[in-house]
């Protein structure tokens, strides 16, 4: 990737996370990739500096081979962990203090799942595990829904970011709430970084205009015929949409308004 | 060496014993630095693996990142 988009400078500022600053504003997962190569080279087109990792059982039957950090160099990217697939506050609280562990650093990207069809968040088991992990130093950054008093409560409960869905995770069904997330970044006064139901470039662009500070995909990605040129999209996509939102909009009308001088027409 | 039951990533396993949890690692080829203990629900620091010994019946987590959203 040799050309990028970049804001005429003084224009945005760095998104900065629990005090640490970050120059992309797309965040990218490691899951469900066909290929582990092909994996490192979409990351390396998404420009992603922050992405996310699992935490599970060391296969004992099997290769050290199947360990992301074999694929991707922990010094180049930011290694959020998750605790995807817990579905009680006791068990993230306990996969994030192991994440933290593993020596890399004290973001947390939290989930705490209440449903398995959907993967909607279990409100009240977040809030339970927010508080514990934020009053034990943890950088958390919340997997939340679109809903504004859970995302205030969380901001409340000590959260880093929190993290708002496009719709359910692995759906690619897009924003399906602009208003709703709009009203989260208009309310909130940590970062609003939206995770989640992004699937192609558009949505991305779409979200990014809604004033968020970011946005973290996997699937997106991960399951396009072509995830490096994807990646690449999504790369632009987040750019155009965070300038575009800077930028404002026009006026949106009922009535057409022409764009030519209506004088000197012609008699 | 003798050998000794535990509970390994939920599965009966016999390893040698008794020794740390460092000594376990060699034996499974891991490299301390890629993977987090828990020992009986209590994570252990990799600077303290080799003088924590495990018994047994003792149950043993190990974990490490793999690919997630």
């Amino acid at each position: 990737m040799t050309s990028t988009i970049s804001a005429p400078a003084g224009t945005d500022l760095p998104l900065t996370i629990g005090g640490r600053t970050f120059r992309s504003r797309l965040m990218v997962g490691t899951g469900k990739y066909r290929d582990n190569r092909v994996m490192a080279r979409a990351i390396e087109a998404s420009g992603a500096e922050i992405v996310t990792v699992a935490v599970r059982r060391v296969d004992l039957d099997r290769t050290k081979e199947e360990g992301v950090l074999y694929h991707l160099s922990s010094e180049e990217y930011f290694l959020l962990a998750n605790t995807a697939g817990c579905y009680s506050a006791d068990e993230a609280v306990r996969y994030a203090r192991l994440a933290r562990e593993a020596g890399f650093n004290e973001f947390i990207k939290l989930e705490v799942i209440g449903d398995r069809e959907t993967l909607l968040p279990d409100t009240e088991g977040l809030l339970s595990a927010a508080r514990t992990l934020a009053q034990e130093g943890f950088a958390v950054l919340a997997y939340t829904n679109d809903d504004l008093i859970t995302a205030l409560r969380l901001e409340d409960a000590g959260c880093a970011a929190v993290m708002p869905l496009a719709s359910p995770i692995g759906s690619g069904l897009g924003l399906l709430n602009p208003y709703g997330i709009r009203t989260i970044k208009r309310r909130l006064s940590v970062p609003v970084i939206v995770d989640a139901g992004v699937g192609t470039a558009s949505d991305a662009c779409l979200t990014m205009e809604q004033g968020v500070d970011g946005i973290l995909m996997n699937t997106a990605l991960a399951e396009a015929d072509d995830p490096v040129s994807m990646a690449t999209a999504m790369r632009y996509a987040v750019e155009a949409g965070r300038l575009s939102f800077l930028a404002g909009r026009m006026p949106r009308r009922e009535v057409a308004m022409p764009s030519s001088p209506t004088r000197g027409m012609l008699e | 060496m003798s050998e000794m039951d535990i509970i390994l990533n939920g599965e009966r396993r016999r390893v040698p014993g008794p020794s740390s949890l460092a000594d376990l690692l060699q034996h499974l080829e891991l490299d301390p630095r890629t993977v987090v203990v828990e020992l009986n629900r209590s994570i252990v620091r990799r600077a303290n693996l080799s003088t924590t010994l495990i018994s047994p019946g003792d149950s043993v987590e190990l974990v490490h990142f793999v690919g997630g959203g």
